[in-house]
């Protein structure tokens, strides 16, 4: 089996793939990032919890225009997962107004970015209707 | 209780192109101009507080050597689309706090042809070997793989948000704002376009992210924008003249946004607006039915829309059909952005905060020509930076005008 790494360490690739946040033990709020203390009530005890991988599209934007390097066109977007807040991709989804809608169901989904010369293979994710 | 400030003399340069002069050529037209608007000098300023978003730092040095090097104190600020309003603030703050009683506020930015700002980060695409880095351990770069680090593409989910929560936001709404704002620039020489677009040309010119359109974006140019801030007790030793052209500064307000859910995969450019507005209208004594203009931070034509809301323009959750009554055109109830707003008058970006304020200034004394609107006494300006850091002014007229 090819050796993978995630596109974040955020990304969890087991079994069933799903983002991991750091929560703060003292009010719950999740960070994606560490934190010296917690943003909300400066809490420093953290706890890794599973998000969920199902949600609702929150707010989207179809980018057509964007710096060298970056394909176009993409679905960036705001998935509430369940009072969770994530960012990502609308993929396997057409990028167009007619195929992405706000308050759609989506669910995680991962793809390939490719092998580097090791032949790891890194992987992204995004969200898909569901 | 500390003194009143006011302004004294305020001037922004002409908004635009100007390939013959670096940023500080344009800063310092921007502070001669403001001082001789206020006939002092150099000499009569207790500090200097200046900002240069993408510059190297050290602007308000630079600034003194082509205007006066007096040894007064120098802060040099930085504070995404609000540094031209922190700079602003500070002068007023080292007057409150009675360590002078006039300073002197500078922003300039040069930014015509810069492109996409916020975009791009780590170009690693070529890599050889995947290796994570940086506070996520990213891979690669991640702008444009988890969702968009551009600006354009972040302000379009900020009014996309706004949508979703109470409806009836459309793309041809949001066009319609921008539609207002370049019909309202026509009037506005200083301002980087001058050329009313229909709404059509708005929604047809090319797609940038959607539902921000090129003309629904805030436009990158060069320009400057300088204040001269005065204590009350000062002013009343000035010429009569100064003191009826004087605006009083009846709040001052920074903000930067306190934590929420969401706030770190999508900035929320909500909360610390609707909290700079409330300390704003209570530390001045007026509510949002009192304004007579309002320069609001329309970087893209859908923050124009949510901010409506976070300035208490309409009720919660109204901004829709606040701007389908034709409340903010500059005929309407509450006119906003008669400048043309970024989006057309442009959005240099330290410039920014300032030159807002002078807008609203202008029209204050009566001085805005054809784009007065007539009898303005109380005006509002508010611009808001990533990050985040949000700036809001009441301006209202001399008792003596």
């Amino acid at each position: 089996m090819t050796a993978q790494i995630p596109l974040v360490d955020y990304l969890v690739l087991d079994d069933t793939p799903h983002l991991e946040a750091n929560e703060c033990t003292s009010c719950g709020a999740r960070y994606f990032d560490r934190r010296n203390a917690c943003a909300g009530c400066f809490g420093t005890e953290f706890r890794k919890v599973t998000v969920p991988t199902e949600g609702e599209v929150r707010a989207f934007t179809i980018v057509t225009f964007a710096a060298p390097g970056v394909p176009v066109p993409f679905v960036a977007a705001v998935v509430d997962c369940n009072g969770t807040s994530v960012r990502g991709n609308l993929i396997n989804v057409d990028p167009d107004p007619e195929h992405v809608s706000l308050g759609m169901k989506v669910r995680l989904a991962t793809y390939s970015l490719g092998l580097d010369d090791n032949g790891v293979e890194a992987v992204g994710f995004g969200f898909e209707p569901a | 209780m500390a003194d009143d400030i006011y302004i004294l003399g305020i001037k922004m340069t002409k908004f635009g192109k100007h390939p013959d002069k670096d940023t500080v050529d344009l800063a310092s037209e921007a502070a001669m101009a403001a001082l001789a608007d206020g006939g002092v000098t150099m000499r009569d300023m207790g500090v200097l507080a200046a900002g240069c978003l993408m510059g190297g730092g050290g602007i308000g040095q630079q600034i003194q050597k082509q205007v006066g090097q007096t040894g007064i104190p120098v802060f040099n600020v930085s504070n995404a689309c609000a540094t031209g309003a922190t700079a602003l603030r500070t002068a007023i703050m080292a007057i409150k706090a009675g360590e002078c009683d006039m300073g002197l506020a500078v922003g300039v930015e040069k930014l015509a042809g810069a492109g996409l700002l916020g975009a791009g980060g780590r170009a690693k695409s070529d890599k050889k070997e995947w290796t994570p880095s940086g506070r996520y351990g990213a891979v690669t770069a991640t702008d444009g793989r988890i969702g968009t680090d551009a600006m354009p593409g972040t302000f379009a989910q900020v009014g996309m948000e706004y949508g979703h929560k109470y409806g009836g936001a459309t793309f041809e709404l949001f066009a319609k704002i921008a539609e207002k704002n370049h019909a309202h620039s026509t009037l506005n020489p200083l301002a980087a376009y001058t050329k009313r677009m229909s709404l059509e040309e708005i929604m047809n010119d090319v797609m940038i992210a959607y539902p921000n359109t090129r003309s629904m974006c805030s436009a990158n140019c060069d320009g400057a924008a300088a204040a001269v801030v005065v204590s009350g007790t000062k002013l009343k030793t000035m010429s009569l003249e100064q003191q009826r052209r004087a605006i009083k500064v009846s709040a001052s307000i920074l903000t930067s946004d306190p934590w929420q859910e969401a706030c770190q995969v999508l900035p929320d450019v909500n909360t610390l607006t609707k909290a700079a507005a409330k300390q704003a209208y209570e530390q001045a004594g007026v509510g949002p039915e009192d304004l007579d203009l309002v320069e609001l931070h329309d970087c893209f034509a859908t923050a124009e829309l949510v901010h409506y809301d976070n300035l208490g323009l309409c009720e919660e959750g109204g901004a829709v059909d606040f701007f389908n009554s034709g409340a903010s055109w500059r005929d309407g109830k509450t006119p906003v952005n008669v400048s043309g707003g970024l989006e057309s008058k442009g959005h240099p970006i330290a410039a920014t905060g300032i030159a807002n304020i002078w807008e609203v200034c202008h029209h204050l004394r009566g001085e805005a020509g054809d784009r007065q609107i007539e009898g303005a006494k109380v005006g509002l300006a508010h611009v808001i930076g990533l990050g985040s850091a949000c700036g809001i002014h009441i301006l209202e007229k001399s008792a003596l005008g």
